[in-house]
């Protein structure tokens, strides 16, 4: 079991719940996509998952550990086992991408051979692997600020699979590319998952997306888990539930229901 | 009637301004600044008197060997001491630092109370060792180890690491936290985390300030010459005794250019590392 959650919830600094009993199982390799509208806990959840949060309520197991009983150190361990892709990669500007990819792997290293990496890539086949699969080979020595957002995500995904976690949690990994590029990324991030045998779970606007590349989805609405089951099984009145908006009264949904839920980027 | 609605920021500035104002007076009046004594003819000539001796600087063969031996000693005071300094001031930085917390990673990057608490020693440590001012230092030195420039490397040493310590570990903090976190998540030691995480965002920051600090140092080391602690200050306080102005000045001189090539230095490595 690579995740356990048991009533988990997270009351924020200001006092507001985030999020509320939240019960989740994640078997090891399991693929599944949380969606759910803007504000509705999605990004909390997954910063719970990466131990960036802590919870305030509730019991919580990472691969078959629970990181807060854990001592600094072990708990600096687990985190290595578990990748996080942000939304926005935090790379430094003027890092070179060989150095931004290969510093996934920093959490496994000694601090000298960190150092000497700095100095010199000490595995820049490796890292041009994992750039290659995203179709990136050739930005191997550019710096990250000449790259565009999109090209930055991949950035951030290759360094999460040159990390090779046993975890990877994907906080909105494809807001930034094309439609196109956005599927053929996702559909890479799930291929790459289920060859290593890695739990995937990733946050995703567009639903249909979601629907297309996870085996499972998860709707979170207002802190709670609303749904949770195969893509398949998934009906368009449960869409509908997750994201109607008492606020913006949009014109009547015709037949087709997933239609008003277009990509909302 | 559409009148314009009154800034309600401008009595507060006024107010704000007069009281800058009145409390700048009783500062000039402790200081017992008094412009006037500038333009009394008396000591008017005798200033024009100093100054005209400055010209022409001094440029015979020997004067000149002097000189470049002084501005060499100068130079290797500065630098020795900002090494030393560099070498106190780096772990001290990278202590004091809230940048590099982990267990600042889940409460938003506020670092709790037991560690801010260990950090205060070596906050302490770094004050005490820049409140100080050098040439105290350097006057101690002297008595200790004898006159030279050894005296002026330990002083300039001692002091600078308190201020470089301090303001590294505030550029630590002011540069995007979101690197350093990201790598602390994913399990990196602090070490490694600031050298992928801080420093590609901090270098050029640090760099511009290291080599103003160096150029602060010549200056120090020169005051510190006048203690005995070697290089042009020495130089410069015996042609001062001699009345030799145009040494003085051949020195001045000296001086302006190494502080020209100082910004020079600067501005290049900015130029290379932004």
């Amino acid at each position: 079991m690579s995740i356990r959650l048991d009533g988990v919830g997270f009351v924020h600094a200001n006092g507001v719940q985030t999020l509320a009993d939240i019960d989740l199982q994640v078997a090891a390799g399991e693929r599944l996509a949380i969606i759910g509208p803007s504000g509705a806990g999605k990004t909390t959840l997954l910063h719970l998952l990466a131990t960036r949060l802590r919870p305030s309520q509730g019991r919580l197991e990472l691969l078959g550990e629970q990181p807060w009983t854990l001592s600094v150190r072990a708990r600096q361990r687990l985190r290595a086992r578990i990748g996080l892709v942000h939304q926005s990669p935090p790379l430094p500007p003027r890092q070179r991408v060989v150095t931004a990819v290969s510093a996934g792997r920093i959490g496994y290293w000694s601090t000298l051979r960190a150092l000497l990496n700095l100095v010199h890539p000490l595995d820049s086949g490796g890292v041009r692997d994992e750039l290659a699969r995203l179709d990136l080979a050739d930005k191997l020595f550019e710096r990250c600020n000449q790259l565009s957002g999109g090209q930055l995500q991949r950035v951030g995904i290759a360094r999460v699979l040159y990390q090779s976690p046993q975890l990877i949690l994907a906080d909105e990994p494809v807001s930034a590319m094309d439609p196109v590029l956005a599927g053929h990324t996702l559909a890479l991030l799930n291929r790459e998952a289920a060859q290593r045998g890695i739990s995937l779970l990733a946050s995703v606007h567009a639903v249909e997306l979601a629907l297309e590349h996870f085996p499972r989805i998860v709707g979170v609405r207002d802190g709670r888990i609303l749904f949770d089951r195969p893509a398949a099984e998934v009906s368009a009145a449960e869409l509908q539930a997750l994201y109607a908006n008492a606020q913006l009264q949009q014109a009547p949904a015709p037949a087709m229901a997933p239609q008003p839920l277009m990509p909302r980027c | 009637m559409n009148t314009v609605p009154r800034d309600p920021a401008a009595l507060p500035r006024l107010l704000l301004t007069l009281l800058a104002l009145a409390l700048l007076w009783p500062g000039l009046s402790l200081s017992e600044l008094d412009l006037t004594a500038l333009f009394r003819p008396d000591n008017a000539s005798v200033m024009g008197g100093f100054l005209a001796g400055f010209w022409p600087p001094a440029h015979d063969a020997s004067f000149l060997q002097l000189l470049w031996q002084a501005t060499l000693e100068t130079l290797a005071i500065a630098t020795a001491g900002m090494c030393l300094a560099l070498l106190i001031a780096m772990p001290c930085a990278l202590l004091a630092s809230r940048a590099l917390s982990l267990s600042a990673l889940p409460r938003g990057g506020r670092p709790a109370w037991w560690a801010q608490a260990l950090r205060w020693p070596v906050r302490g440590l770094l004050i005490v060792l820049r409140s100080v001012p050098e040439i105290v230092w350097a006057l101690l030195f002297v008595r200790a180890v004898g006159l030279g420039p050894t005296a002026g490397v330990l002083a300039i040493a001692i002091t600078y690491s308190g201020m470089l310590g301090k303001v590294y570990a505030e550029i630590f903090e002011s540069v995007d936290p979101r690197p350093t976190r990201a790598l602390l998540g994913a399990g990196s030691g602090r070490l490694a985390a600031f050298a992928y995480g801080v420093l590609p965002n901090a270098a050029s920051e640090m760099l511009s300030y290291t080599v103003y600090r160096w150029e602060c140092a010549v200056r120090a080391s020169v005051v510190m010459g006048f203690v005995g602690a070697g290089g042009l200050g020495q130089q410069i306080d015996l042609s001062l005794r001699m009345f030799a102005g145009g040494e003085v000045a051949s020195m001045l001189l000296t001086f302006l250019v190494l502080v020209l090539l100082a910004d020079r230095l600067s501005r290049l490595l900015r130029e290379r590392y932004t």
